[in-house]
């Protein structure tokens, strides 16, 4: 009997991996945990891009796709466990939407040759393909987002922001640092001064920093922050009567659970995205049809059409194509991860390419190389309506300043490059 | 019946006082030691290692350390995440700076370091103790995050403020970075965690322990008749420290390879290693691994049953999950408040009587 119970515990550890079969994406998602309320919305969109095409199209190239969830809760070694449980079932590319997972799983997929998928987030200089062979970062950076941001302020006020004061409100982590020495080299160019007000995560915490800005009166608020923080901030703004339209978040504060909480107050608030929002696409005709209307929607699809949701189909949109670019590179459909990743760097997804999606105008033009992984960079303002209750879309697609921003890319990948003894290719 | 003394007769105090004094615990304790240094490493796969027993091994040596100095020398101490902390950040500014020297010294070195931070912050503990010195060395645990986020230096000026372990060798096996074998991750850990073992359990049974002991009973009394409070409790918080620190360096350099102060040692780390001692048993060797496996192992089954076998929704089972780690917590500690050690003691008791019970 005891034997028994130990050969059962031994199996169940040991059975972490699902069947080998078709082309497997895990998704290493979070529903739990400080960041949960966010992390569910993109997992369910990033499964039902897939659902979908296994449901209308019999998967990709004739290849079901499999989507096996871990849930890591944001926490790093959790995340280490998931990828090691996932990667021996094949899996082709990791999103784990965690910049610390990220960091942490770097060096462990160029070792295992598996293709690390990090939109809008993750480590920014992974842009340059020459060091960071295995990991992909488009369609845009934090690098570019704060480029994109400033850009934005130039146009909003003649193209001067002389004497102007700009607050950064950042989450204390990895993922919130990103962007303090863009946003430096930037107030050297254009002349602002940058205050940095750091939050501790998970950042319920925020009184003292919005005491500050209320004392300092800066021009404009930019936010870095994620999860229950972004909501508290932009409460805390609204207690302090900050105007609204001068509050600008980074795309992973710009979704409906950050603003709906606060109600009228939050009005007017911005940030950017890098992907369409809402249900007005032809894609999502087929969605209905397939995926939701039979009940296949995972979590019965209660947040599709959300700015989160729609980012996980996006992410799933890129890693689809790439699959199909490989599959036509190797000639085969059972593709391997390193197959995969000549996929990514041959990708091209052109706006007549979305627009066959069936989601025009969804984002950016997406074009990697070996040495680029990191696309255009290029970004958009969305503004919250709270009377309707969604966000419009207020700019273009608009590119990020590249001449500040590719020495600073240089620099940060060599010293990785140099500390990990990495020899840039191509 | 399994616990047979009778044939096992001791003629000298030398063999009474070792730390196995029934025969089959002994054989016992040299037949495991073989499987994990002779079989295990050979049958490892990268799963076993990473996601199981590298991580339980390293909480094991924190637990033992933070066991010294709560459960032998009655300090309590909330500051473990942050000298785990400082064990990593230590490494880590140690295997740049120096990148040929063997990383074992580095990580001895890191638990060195760690030793005299966890000196200084010991210092009030001359003058306050019990929840008032929880209360310090919590201090010590946001000071110690807050300082390595704060000062560039610490993380090599990197953008991002996040650290990342080199590859670093041992006679030319891979120790660190991401080229590491399974089984050398393992038997790194192993080794310092069965030689930590080995003297924190021959410190605690000579004089400093009986010192540090004496101290947790009753400080005065142990003041009268001759042991010195200074020498005593700093020597628990620099032993304690060391073996936090050790633990600390090989969490980020072997385990995770990338840390971020604020995520992987904040205070939730310094609560479970707390949670794994008070589970495992206070003042016990054997129960800071028990408690360590208690709390690494048991999530990762209980995933691994919940998800994989029987295909619950991750959310789900991420919730019952906590939910059966708290409940079980509570049904121990009602059952038995001096944790799985004793509980292990007294089904040895019972085993060595049965089945003729008094």
């Amino acid at each position: 009997m005891r034997l028994r119970l130990a050969s059962v515990a031994l199996g169940a550890i040991m059975a972490a991996a699902p069947a080998m079969a078709d082309l497997v994406v895990p998704n290493l998602s979070y529903r739990t945990g400080p960041y949960g309320a966010s992390g569910t919305q993109y997992a369910d969109g990033f499964n039902d891009y897939f659902t979908l095409l296994n449901e209308r199209d019999g998967g990709i190239g004739g290849e079901m796709v499999q989507t096996p969830e871990c849930e890591t809760a944001y926490n790093t070694e959790k995340g280490v466990e998931c990828y090691e449980a996932t990667k021996g079932s094949g899996a082709l590319v990791y999103n784990p939407l965690s910049t610390g997972i990220t960091y942490q799983l770097i060096p462990k997929v160029s070792a295992d040759k598996i293709p690390l998928y990090t939109p809008g987030y993750g480590r920014t200089s992974a842009k340059n393909g020459k060091v960071f062979e295995w990991v992909f970062n488009a369609p845009a950076n934090y690098w570019d987002g704060a480029s994109v941001v400033v850009k934005y302020l130039l146009d909003q006020n003649g193209g001067d922001l002389n004497g102007k004061k700009i607050a950064l409100v950042y989450h204390n982590s990895a993922y919130g640092k990103e962007p303090i020495r863009t946003l430096q080299e930037l107030s050297k160019k254009h002349g602002f001064t940058l205050s940095e007000l750091p939050i501790d995560p998970p950042g319920q915490e925020q009184k003292s920093q919005w005491l500050q800005i209320r004392r300092d009166k800066p021009d404009y608020v930019v936010m870095w922050g994620w999860g229950v923080m972004n909501q508290t901030a932009i409460q805390e703004a609204a207690n302090i009567r900050f105007p609204m339209e001068n509050f600008i978040g980074i795309w992973w504060a710009g979704s409906e659970i950050d603003v709906l909480p606060v109600g009228e107050a939050a009005n007017g608030y911005k940030s950017l995205t890098f992907n369409g929002v809402g249900m007005d696409y032809p894609l999502y005709d087929d969605m209905k049809k397939f995926v939701i209307e039979p009940g296949k929607a995972s979590q019965g699809g209660q947040f599709v059409g959300s700015a989160l949701y729609s980012r996980g189909m996006y992410a799933a949109v890129v890693i689809a194509e790439a699959i199909r670019k490989a599959q036509e590179l190797a000639g085969t459909s059972a593709i391997s991860a390193e197959q995969l990743r000549d996929g990514f760097e041959a990708l091209d997804i052109t706006p007549e390419r979305l627009t066959e999606i069936g989601l025009p105008d969804f984002g950016p033009e997406l074009k990697m190389s070996c040495e680029n992984h990191g696309g255009s960079g290029m970004a958009r303002l969305q503004q919250w309506d709270a009377a309707a209750k969604k966000w419009s879309l207020i700019t273009e697609f608009t590119e990020p300043d590249q001449d500040i921003l590719n020495p600073l890319i240089a620099e940060d990948s060599e010293a990785y490059a140099k500390e990990a003894g990495i020899t840039p290719r191509c | 019946m399994f616990y047979r003394e009778a044939g096992d007769f001791k003629t000298s105090y030398r063999d009474d006082g070792q730390t196995f004094p029934i025969r089959l615990d002994r054989w016992g304790y040299y037949a495991l030691l073989a499987v994990a240094f002779l079989v295990v490493p050979f049958v490892i796969d990268s799963y076993w290692a990473n996601a199981v027993l590298v991580p339980f091994l390293i909480y094991a040596i924190a637990a033992i350390g933070l066991n010294i100095l709560t459960g032998y020398a009655g300090q309590v101490s909330l500051g473990t995440g942050g000298f785990m902390a400082v064990g990593a950040y230590a490494v880590y500014k140690l295997m740049t700076a120096f990148p040929g020297v063997p990383i074992f010294i580095h990580i001895l070195l890191a638990g060195g370091v760690t030793a005299i931070v966890g000196m200084l912050f010991g210092l009030p503990s001359l003058r306050i103790k019990g929840f008032y010195l929880a209360v310090a060395t919590l201090a010590a645990q946001f000071f110690l995050v807050w300082l390595f986020n704060k000062v560039p230096w610490f993380y090599n000026y990197s953008a991002s403020g996040q650290i990342n372990a080199p590859e670093r060798t041992f006679f030319g096996w891979a120790i660190t970075g991401p080229a590491t074998s399974a089984s050398a991750k393992y038997l790194t850990c192993l080794v310092f965690a069965v030689g930590l073992a080995w003297v924190a359990r021959n410190l605690t049974r000579g004089t400093i322990g009986r010192k540090w002991m004496a101290i947790r009973d009753m400080d005065i009394a142990a003041e009268i008749i001759g042991v010195n409070p200074l020498t005593a409790k700093l020597s628990a918080f620099a032993v304690s420290s060391f073996f936090v620190g050790v633990s600390g360096a090989l969490l980020f350099s072997v385990y995770l390879g990338a840390a971020e102060a604020s995520e992987a040692f904040g205070i939730n780390k310094s609560f479970l290693v707390l949670f794994m001692i008070i589970i495992g048993g206070l003042g016990s060797i054997f129960g800071s691994f028990a408690g360590a496996a208690f709390l690494v192992l048991l999530p990762v089954f209980l995933k691994n049953v919940l998800v994989a076998r029987l295909g619950w929704p991750t959310d789900l089972a991420a919730h019952i999950e906590l939910m059966i780690v708290g409940g079980l917590i509570i049904f121990f500690l009602i059952v038995e408040p001096h944790g799985l050690a004793r509980l292990w003691a007294l089904t040895k008791e019972k085993l060595r009587l049965w089945p003729f019970p008094h």
